[in-house]
């Protein structure tokens, strides 16, 4: 028996489940809560002020590493959830879920790095 | 000592005479400490001695008397009555083809098992001179755990993977895979891959961690499968990255071995 090609997508899905579990409930408390109900004062988000952090490399280094991660960790979560669902084409769910990955990476990329 | 009536309701199937499994139900006067075990022993004593069944340590040590217990895999002799209710529901463990009444074939485990090389595996043998392979407590303590597996089974009747695909290799065999991958005196972790790291290996595994709470060991088979992507998945890239990746590989099982 060969040795299986997953490691690369569970790789992704494992990284990017620890940093989903860290940052992303974090980030829902600030921008979900906290900027909306005026914590952090009126213009919290504008987008001067967003586009001024965005524009620093490292800040988009770790924005494209949570958002791309988390997003190869959701591909794969909903893959297997389908598979749990009772859905037993897994060849086309995964086509679906990491196309859908990869073309948000991208968007997320040329998005992030226009800024 | 209390008693009760219980009324037992068990898979029959005898493949000489009978098209498919039925169920026949029997009333078995029990105390009230009996485990299923001891009412379907009753049933075999005093009611119906046609009644084919496993059983041998009845201390939860021999992992032969598995079954299902109104729908779960539990050890008959660590399941009490008193917490059940009248009616009990006793079939045969799932996703095993059936021998006869709750007797399993286990054939496709027995097959399995010695796939994935349960036991040491060294390079070279040092010669009985240089004296037994020493290991530390906390060595000790990386495997044990993995090594209380009993071969019940229960692991296998719970999990809707091998349900779906008998090729999987199953939680009890990638747990004892792992007990041996986590022995500081083994080196056979690369042959193991050649099982484990298969597409019917560990990634046949979706997390779903029924094995874990059926087994009445307390192994976690599905915390060992973890374990197993996550040291899978380094080797995976470290292969890839071919002198330096070998050269860590090396350095880290030489770490591994050496203490």
């Amino acid at each position: 028996m060969a040795k299986s090609n997953k490691p690369i997508v569970w790789g992704l899905f494992a990284v990017g489940g620890t940093v989903a579990a860290f940052c992303v409930p974090a980030l829902i408390l600030a921008h979900g809560l906290l900027v909306p109900l005026g914590v952090f004062g009126e213009n919290a988000l504008s987008y001067e002020r967003v586009s001024a952090v965005i524009g620093f490399l490292p800040v988009k280094i770790v924005v494209l590493g949570v958002v791309i991660l988390t997003l190869w960790h959701a591909a794969h979560r909903i893959r297997v959830t389908m598979h749990d669902f009772g859905i037993r084409k897994d060849d086309m769910v995964a086509m679906l879920c990491y196309g859908a990955a990869g073309l948000l990476t991208a968007t997320a990329l040329l998005g992030v790095m226009a800024v | 000592m209390s008693e009760r009536t219980i009324e037992l309701e068990i898979l029959r199937y005898n493949p000489a005479t009978d098209e498919a499994p039925w169920y026949q139900t029997y009333t078995v006067p029990c105390q009230e400490e009996w485990v299923v075990l001891d009412a379907i022993n009753y049933v075999k004593d005093h009611l119906d001695s046609s009644l084919s069944y496993r059983w041998s340590c009845h201390m939860a040590v021999c992992g032969s008397c598995g079954m299902m217990i109104n729908g779960e895999p539990m050890l008959s002799c660590k399941a009490f009555l008193r917490d059940f209710g009248r009616k009990i529901r006793v079939e045969p463990l799932s996703h095993f083809p059936i021998e006869r009444d709750l007797v399993v074939v286990l054939d496709d485990f027995m097959e399995k098992l010695p796939r994935v090389k349960p036991y040491i595996v060294r390079d070279q043998e040092k010669p009985i001179e240089e004296g037994e392979y020493k290991q530390k407590p906390f060595e000790l303590y990386e495997f044990k755990q993995y090594s209380m597996c009993i071969n019940c089974m229960l692991c296998y009747a719970a999990c809707p993977q091998y349900g779906l695909n008998s090729e999987f290799i199953g939680p009890a065999a990638l747990a004892l895979a792992h007990r041996y991958n986590k022995d500081s005196r083994d080196e056979g972790r690369d042959q193991r891959e050649e099982i484990t790291a298969a597409h019917d290996g560990i990634w046949e595994c979706s997390f779903v961690g029924a094995c874990s709470e059926v087994c009445p060991k307390a192994v976690d088979p599905a915390g060992a499968i973890q374990q197993m992507k996550l040291a899978s998945t380094m080797d995976w890239y470290l292969e890839r990255l071919g002198g330096v990746g070998a050269r860590v590989k090396r350095s880290l099982s030489s770490r591994r071995t050496s203490k």
